[in-house]
């Protein structure tokens, strides 16, 4: 039997500023993983990866990330994502403080 | 120090124009990814985790305190406030913006400084002994070899488009500070009945694949530097893989081919070429030297430095931990160590570094060294001044007193910052240096080096620590293996890995377990972790980080 799929989101970083970036359901790119479009269904992630991966002009780096369901949305399934969606562990920096 | 001529200058200029224009460009979309990121690269500018990153050339580690200032100011105006220092003597920037980028390099231009080839597949930024010009044992000060092997190295046109990235450490002392037998090229200063040479060592290096350097030549005169290190790099260049990145570095093609097949075409490629070198890099060597003579050192009484050591513990503490020997009678070399216990190794703050720079000024020839165990060294300081500059580092946590102890750490960035690392590395550092601050056992320790990789490209030099740490992704958890026996001196050697590794929150504990057992082992204080280590082998060490039951296991 085939792995079971597990869910995505589209995840880059952001042209000019370089912070970390996701796609949302309507084609947006949020800084707020909350708001990321959680992709179950590897046919439709694989196809908007294609897209998404055209927009060289607003983002750099686009990929699939593991992610999980969460009460708000899209959560990190793997720690290296856990740190790009909250910044260093050392200083109070990225979006942790964005966010504060 | 060196100081930029007309030719230097306009270099820069054009350069700085070029890339604005470049960046511009990606910004309108005119470039893509694909097409920007090398010329990124040949201008130091990376892509991390949570932003891009501005890597800048400190050559040869040597900094002025205008150019301390500039970078404290960079920090404030274009970033938040601090600066990394790292194991090849440069200043990485964690938080600029694309656009602000052309404008932060037009800054360092004021100040004579750049961030080409910090990157990419070229010659990389020549590192030196952080003590060069001041210390005791030294032979000849590296850095006017170092700059004339920047400025042949700098857009050398042949050696753009290298199979990877080539780096090379110049030391002039008997005692190798500039980890020389780990470099693509380590060049050692020496003399031969009289006449002024290099030992040249050839395809050491760290990462995946850790290997000693060989001696390739052993006694080259130094008119023929140039020309010979022309050869060495041609050679490679060509033989050099280009399939595969994992195998691309001059140590594999050494070890693939054989030091004496390396030898053989190196030496017939340098007979090609030496005739071709007229002598102008000898002439330009000359004026360089120049740039470099020694500050007029005075005698002065030394007294105030007596009264404090004889009156002020934590004075003492220091001086005994973070002074080193100068060629000078009444001077010393004081490092001043940034790593604060709990802080992060070798970051400085905007006002850390303002201090460093002020002190330098007043006190130490307007010298200030990065070195590759990120540090700050100031390489000429008249020991009667040194409870002042005491005085005021202490004002700004910058009197930390334990270079060259437990928590003098060389740690990478790792995944806190890197696009490529596998597990954090800082937050380990700063966990071991808090906790045997608090057990108020580093002095009993004695010298011991601890480095931490987060990813097994090594840029955190785990291969060459006492103690080394790397930190690897094991089934989605943070792990880290450990190695002993590291040594980057002139006895270098790689260390060996201990066994299974510990998850985060079982490190710190391990390291404990570690320096626990060798101070039940040592044979004297005098003895240190690795000579112990040496003494006794693996064996004792591997019983106490996992136990009597699991040594079969474990091994």
């Amino acid at each position: 039997m085939p792995k079971a799929f597990t869910p995505k989101v589209i995840t880059a970083n952001h042209l000019a500023e370089g912070d970390v970036v996701y796609l949302t359901s309507g084609d947006e790119w949020t800084r707020d993983l909350s708001q990321a479009d959680l992709l179950t269904d590897e046919a439709i992630a694989e196809a908007r990866l294609v897209e998404a991966s055209t927009q060289h002009h607003l983002v750099v780096g686009v990929y699939l990330a593991d992610m999980k369901a969460g009460e708000n949305g899209p959560e990190p399934v793997h720690f290296r994502e856990e740190f790009r969606r909250r910044g260093p562990s050392n200083y109070f920096h990225g979006k942790q403080a964005a966010t504060a | 120090m060196y100081k930029y001529n007309d030719f230097d200058t306009a270099f820069i200029t054009e350069r700085n124009r070029q890339f604005r224009a470049q960046v511009e460009r990606r910004l309108s979309g005119a470039l893509t990814e694909d097409e920007f990121k090398p010329l990124r690269l040949m201008n130091g500018v990376y892509l991390q985790l949570h932003a891009y990153m501005l890597r800048v050339a400190i050559p040869y580690g040597t900094l002025n305190s205008h150019q301390m200032h500039k970078l404290a100011e960079i920090a404030d105006r274009w970033d938040q406030g601090y600066g990394h220092f790292t194991t090849r003597q440069n200043i990485q920037f964690n938080w600029p913006k694309l656009g602000d980028i052309p404008d932060i390099l037009d800054a360092l231009a004021e100040v004579e400084m750049h961030a080409i080839q910090t990157s990419g597949n070229t010659i990389r930024n020549v590192t030196a002994d952080h003590f060069a010009g001041a210390a005791a044992d030294e032979i000849a000060d590296p850095r006017p070899v170092a700059e004339l092997i920047r400025q042949w190295s700098t857009d050398h046109p042949e050696f753009q488009f290298l199979p990877r990235k080539f780096k090379i450490a110049v030391t002039g002392s008997p005692n190798d500070r500039a980890v020389t037998k780990a470099h693509d090229i380590g060049l050692r200063m020496i003399e031969r009945d009289g006449e002024a040479g290099f030992e040249v060592i050839v395809g050491g290096g760290l990462g995946r694949t850790p290997m000693v350097g060989k001696v390739l030549r052993d006694f080259l005169p130094q008119a023929d530097l140039l020309p010979y290190l022309e050869a060495t790099v041609s050679v490679w260049n060509i033989l050099g893989r280009r399939d595969n990145k994992y195998k691309s570095r001059i140590k594999i093609t050494v070890h693939e081919n054989g030091i004496e097949e390396i030898q053989r075409l190196t030496e017939a490629r340098f007979a090609e070429i030496r005739p071709l070198f007229s002598g102008v890099d000898q002439e330009m060597l000359a004026e360089i030297k120049a740039h470099f003579a020694a500050p007029t050192f005075v005698t002065r009484d030394s007294a105030a430095f007596d009264r404090a050591y004889d009156t002020d513990p934590v004075f003492r503490s220091w001086a005994d931990t973070n002074l080193s020997e100068h060629r000078a009678e009444g001077y010393a070399i004081a490092q001043i160590s940034v790593k604060a216990h709990g802080q992060t190794p070798g970051d400085a703050s905007s006002e850390q570094m303002r201090v460093m720079a002020d002190i330098a000024r007043e006190f130490g020839h307007d010298e200030l060294r990065i070195s590759h165990e990120q540090n700050v060294v100031l390489p000429h300081v008249h020991k009667s001044d040194l409870p002042d500059i005491h005085a005021r580092l202490k004002a700004h946590g910058l009197a930390t007193a334990n270079i060259g102890k437990i928590s003098d750490i060389i740690a990478c960035p790792g995944m806190d910052y890197c696009a490529l690392a596998t597990a954090r590395s800082i937050p380990i550092a700063q966990e071991i240096a808090t906790r045997f601050d608090d057990l108020k056992l580093e002095h009993e320790i004695g010298d011991l080096k601890i480095k931490i990789s987060g990813c097994i490209n090594a840029c955190g030099h785990h291969h060459v620590g006492h103690i080394g740490i790397l930190g690897l992704d094991r089934a989605g958890v943070e792990t880290y293996q450990i190695t002993l026996g590291g040594d980057h001196t002139e006895t270098a050697a790689i260390g060996t890995r201990t066994g299974p590794g510990f998850g985060e929150h079982e490190i710190v504990p391990a390291i404990e377990r570690l320096v626990e057992a060798y101070l039940k082992l040592r044979d004297s204080k005098e003895e240190t972790f690795l000579q112990t280590y040496t003494r006794l082998g693996m064996a004792p060490f591997k019983v106490a980080l996992y136990g009597e039951d699991t040594r079969i296991k474990a091994a």
